[in-house]
């Protein structure tokens, strides 16, 4: 301890301590200004039993699979009036959608904004396959979903933010600091200030979205990750945004870039 | 429609122990859940699993409304030849699914 300090610390005791301290303080504030700095992230993986991380790890046992499988078949049947599958632009979706999921949301030039996988693939439906959208929590989508995001699965998640997409961002990271509903909570005093510790037993994990689409015990099923964000208002008593609404599209980019480097789950396993 | 995943392992020696695992998509509907507006959900879970192997049963269960959706059984048995193992799953509202998978047997 006393190794490298210039002066011995019995004597300079009161100074060293005071100094250590301003420097705890300073990286603490540092921190505190962006969340959870990159060093200290932890997926939600790391709270979780045994039991449901060996569910999560074995490709035999995660029942997201078979939301990944269906995702599979769907890929490659033709639909919509122009007959097209999905594998008919996009090939082997193994090689040409690896890493796409770890970037989404992603702008889209002819909306001027960011939209994230699941309006990506209907803009697909529509524009290209001339099919009618997917809706939200459908099986059909939550399985596409799950499989594009399946062939990301080890990446770490690499969300760019640049002039188009900075605005966006700043929405989502107000939202998600901003105070919400009758409990008049908001997401950082719980995932920013509280993870680790506990809330009715369960550890509050950092809320990353590494892992979705996922398999959710409570859900018996897979959901995406705008039904959890929806759950956690509701569970605050906020107004829930509808789905693909702009305010969930732009906290879903600041929650992926918020977790920027953490390896991408899906399709994760989750109490 | 991805109804079932059954696992063996890739290679397989004569005699040796080696454990299968099957997970099959499933609501399990309990019977005990309501509505939002207090209708009763009607109970439809899969009933009974029993998996051959080149015909001899190896594995059967009895499932009961406790056991949950997407149910997932493991288990044990002595490869002696080369063959296939069968599951079967059959439930309430006449459901039955069966799947195959092909065991090579060095």
């Amino acid at each position: 301890m006393s190794r490298g300090c210039p002066v011995s610390p019995p004597r300079c005791g009161v100074l060293w301590r005071f100094l250590v301290a301003l420097g705890l303080a300073a990286a603490a504030i540092a921190a505190c200004a962006e969340g959870t700095p990159t060093a200290r992230h932890r997926s939600g993986y790391d709270a979780m039993g045994r039991e449901t991380r060996a569910m999560q790890d074995d490709d035999a046992a995660n029942p997201g699979m078979l939301w990944v499988l269906d995702g599979e078949a769907l890929w490659n049947s033709k639909t919509g009036a122009a007959g097209r599958a999905c594998f008919d632009c996009h090939g082997d979706a193994r090689s040409s959608m690896q890493g796409v999921a770890a970037r989404y949301p992603a702008f889209d030039a002819a909306r001027a904004r960011p939209v994230n996988l699941e309006q990506r693939i209907n803009l697909c439906r529509s524009e290209r396959q001339k099919a009618p959208p997917l809706a939200y929590e459908s099986k059909d989508l939550l399985a596409l979903t799950a499989y594009v995001g399946r062939q990301s699965r080890g990446l770490p998640i690499s969300i760019e933010i640049d002039a188009r997409t900075r605005p966006f961002l700043e929405a989502g990271r107000e939202t998600f600091h901003r105070r919400q509903g009758q409990l008049n909570l908001s997401c950082a005093q719980c995932h920013d200030s509280y993870s680790g510790k506990r809330l009715a037993g369960n550890v509050i994990p950092q809320g990353h979205p590494n892992g979705y689409p996922l398999y959710r015990l409570e859900w018996q099923g897979v959901g995406s990750l705008e039904r959890r964000l929806r759950n956690c208002l509701a569970g605050t008593r906020a107004q829930t945004y509808a789905y693909g609404a702009p305010e969930l599209v732009d906290l879903e980019l600041y929650l992926m870039w918020r977790a920027r480097g953490l390896k991408m789950e899906t399709p994760a396993v989750r109490p | 429609m991805a109804r079932a995943i059954i696992t063996v392992p890739a290679s397989v020696r004569r005699g040796e122990i080696i454990e299968i695992k099957a997970l099959v998509a499933h609501d399990m509907e309990t019977g005990f859940r309501r509505t939002e507006q207090g209708a009763l959900i009607p109970r439809d879970i899969i009933t009974q699993f029993v998996c051959t192997y080149n015909g001899a049963e190896v594995f059967r269960a009895e499932l009961h409304p406790a056991i949950s959706a997407n149910p997932y059984f493991a288990f044990a048995m002595r490869a002696v030849e080369s063959g296939a193992v069968v599951c079967k799953w059959t439930g309430d509202n006449g459901y039955s699914h069966s799947e195959s998978v092909a065991i090579t047997v060095a």
